[in-house]
């Protein structure tokens, strides 16, 4: 994976205005975060709901403006593009919402709605029908589900028809908000195969969005945890899942609950509250819950790098001994 | 004395295709300040079950045979609308996956917390106090000026915790939780479980946690129902049935849980196939269809299998299955 990177996210920002005309102020939704995907590679955004990850994901696919910083795709900048050049790189990479079922209009037919890309980015000379069979083929549905309609589909069953929707263009890139968010474990396992397995078979990149660790672990090559609209820790994600460095990413994988009701729980807990964005803490913005902050956390923010802490854990750290969270 | 005791729970619905058999058989017990959790794939009857117990099922709904036991004195299914609304609140309460949905969007949390106490006859600053105490126990900080804050001042998990004061705040009996931290982060849901547990102790009601994070499950609860397909497949301690499970779905559903996949793996495994239709159950066993140990039996009814004490599955093949290492 040498090439040039097929997305570059370089410092944005995305501000919310907030308050009414006597107090005027933005919140950082995003607050300068810098990355990039190389073609066929799966790329991992974690955190908390909250955290900016459904607004980094629009900024990108260029449905929420960005007040700094630049977003360049397939080599080309597309953060200042007006609707109808947005719509052209939109046909290179397609998005896939969350909720499974919400996500589908429940007024059109399965058919309709894997075609429907065909129709708005132009579709002369094909055959409808044939894409949509060929399409619900890929994504492993019978082809007379075309008849049906949203409703009549199992969660599972419209993930697979979200993701022919996201394939249908034969983008290069694919930009996932939860694909597996709300659907059953034997589901999950599913669609994060198929996911797993177009990329391969079409060299996709795709940014993944959630905030279930286990897919992140199987699916994802790189990995940013996000906290406050900043990433605290990007990486490797087999190299993070099993060396946390930023005390964040290593409170996160020790929470993960597993299903032994025996195993014994190492966990780091963390004390008070997210806080509000409208109220970001003073110095390292995550001092407020971290077990291991120290007096310079406070007043000094972290400098920029890969892992945003004055003191980066190392392999195997035991964790303080704290009061219990909350 | 159980507080919740369910036997031969049948409930129907009637659609435009023919009457749909949404619960079938369905048996089990709440014990007394026991957390049972209920766990299956969506569409195998957990939120009709929760509606059947709260006697909210929609009109096309009916409970055509079967004993829901509140308390060993209240059969749910025989009272009245008045009975069951003075039962709903102050003696089984609930709290729902989304909690932004639960709270009311127009009105400040303490408005809606002294308004939920409408049954006493307590003063108003009474009641706003009762609720400040719900909102420390529940570890709201400024508990006093929460009060006077709207739902969308407080994070998702301050939010759930705010339902959670709320739905215990008169001391039910038994406390209802679906799904409550499926929107949570995993530290959130962690914090959100140890609350509950804390509370389950306090306030000693039973709980009944619906649930498909297999994870959350075995950290809280002390009994497991596994439902499929509108019966229940497996019961029994969380201990057994993680452990020893009875049931081959048990055993797929475990085996399936990414968590599970300590290693990084490029295929997870799955359970191919779908629920069947409930408006044409299968005669024999319902997860025959997705099922790998097929045998003879299977095209028969399916009788529980006793396992050890509390630990029953309805496979004619229990015994054997419940005997094989759980592969990870």
């Amino acid at each position: 994976m040498t090439d040039a990177p097929i997305l570059s996210v370089d410092d944005v920002q995305v501000a919310f205005p907030v308050g009414g005309l006597m107090k005027r102020s933005a919140i950082l939704g995003v607050a300068g975060v810098s990355f990039s995907v190389r073609p066929g590679e799966t790329f991992a955004l974690v955190g908390e709901s909250g955290s900016g990850k459904t607004t980094l994901a629009r900024a990108i696919n260029g449905l929420q403006a960005i007040s700094r910083g630049t977003i360049t795709f397939d080599g080309d900048r597309i953060d200042n593009l007006n609707k109808a050049q947005m719509k052209a790189v939109r046909k290179r990479m397609s998005m896939m919402f969350q909720d499974p079922v919400g996500s589908l209009s429940p007024r059109m037919t399965v058919g309709d709605l894997v075609t429907e890309p065909f129709r708005i980015h132009g579709a002369e000379g094909r055959d409808l029908r044939a894409e949509a069979a060929r399409l619900l083929t890929l994504v492993g549905l019978p082809a007379d589900f075309a008849t049906r309609y949203p409703h009549q589909l199992s969660g599972g069953q419209a993930r697979r028809v979200g993701v022919a929707r996201a394939i249908a263009l034969d983008p290069a890139l694919i930009i996932a908000d939860e694909p597996t968010a709300g659907l059953d474990v034997s589901v999950q396992g599913e669609v994060l195969n198929l996911l797993n397995d177009l990329r391969e078979r079409l060299g996709l990149a795709m940014v993944i969005i959630t905030h279930n660790l286990h897919v992140v672990h199987h699916v994802a090559d790189r990995t940013a945890v996000m906290y406050l609209g900043r990433f605290v820790e990007i990486g490797e994600t087999e190299e993070m899942f099993a060396n946390p460095h930023h005390p964040y990413t290593a409170a996160l994988l020790s929470a993960n609950p597993e299903p032994d009701p025996d195993k014994v729980h190492d966990r780091i807990t963390l004390p008070a509250e997210v806080p509000s964005l409208l109220a970001r803490p003073e110095g390292c913005e995550f001092h407020t819950r971290c077990p291991w902050g120290k007096e310079k956390c406070r007043v000094e923010a972290p400098p920029p790098g890969d892992v945003a802490c004055h003191f980066p854990l190392e392999p195997g750290a035991d964790p303080p001994i704290t009061e219990p969270a909350l | 004395m159980s507080t919740l005791s369910i036997s031969g729970l049948n409930v129907f619905f009637s659609t435009e295709d023919g009457p749909l058999h949404a619960l079938k058989d369905v048996a089990f017990e709440v014990p007394e300040r026991k957390i049972v959790g209920i766990v299956g794939e969506s569409g195998c009857g957990k939120s009709t079950l929760i509606n059947a117990i709260l006697g909210l099922l929609a009109d096309n709904g009916e409970v055509r045979s079967g004993q829901i036991l509140f308390e060993g004195s209240h059969e749910l299914t025989q009272l009245s609308k008045v009975e069951m609304q003075n039962l709903r609140g102050p003696r089984i309460s609930t709290v729902f996956q989304d909690p932004m949905g639960a709270l009311n969007p127009v009105l400040s949390v303490g408005q809606q917390m002294v308004n939920i106490q409408y049954r006493d006859d307590a003063s108003k600053a009474q009641k706003a106090a009762r609720a400040v105490e719900m909102l420390q126990l529940v570890r709201i900080p400024d508990a006093e000026s929460a009060l006077g804050r709207y739902p969308h001042q407080f994070s998702g998990g301050m939010k759930q915790r705010i339902a959670i004061a709320m739905a215990l705040m008169m001391e039910p009996a038994l406390l209802i939780a679906d799904e409550p931290t499926t929107a949570l982060d995993a530290t959130l849901e962690v914090t959100t479980i140890e609350l509950l547990k804390d509370l389950q102790k306090k306030i000693g009601c039973s709980v009944m946690f619906i649930s498909h994070h297999l994870g959350v499950i075995a950290e809280l609860c002390d009994d497991v129902v596994v439902m499929y397909a509108g019966e229940v497949v497996e019961r029994g301690t969380v201990r057994d049935v993680f452990h020893a499970p009875g049931h081959p779905y048990t055993r797929r559903l475990l085996e399936c849980d990414p968590a599970r996949q300590t290693e990084r793996t490029r295929i997870l495994p799955t359970i191919p196939g779908e629920i069947p239709d409930l408006r044409a159950r299968p005669q024999g066993c319902v997860f025959a269809a997705r099922c790998l140990q097929q045998h003879l039996g299977c095209d028969q009814p399916q009788v529980e299998q006793n396992l050890g004490h509390d630990h029953a599955a309805r496979c004619n093949l229990a015994d054997e299955v419940s005997n094989q290492e759980v592969s990870a």
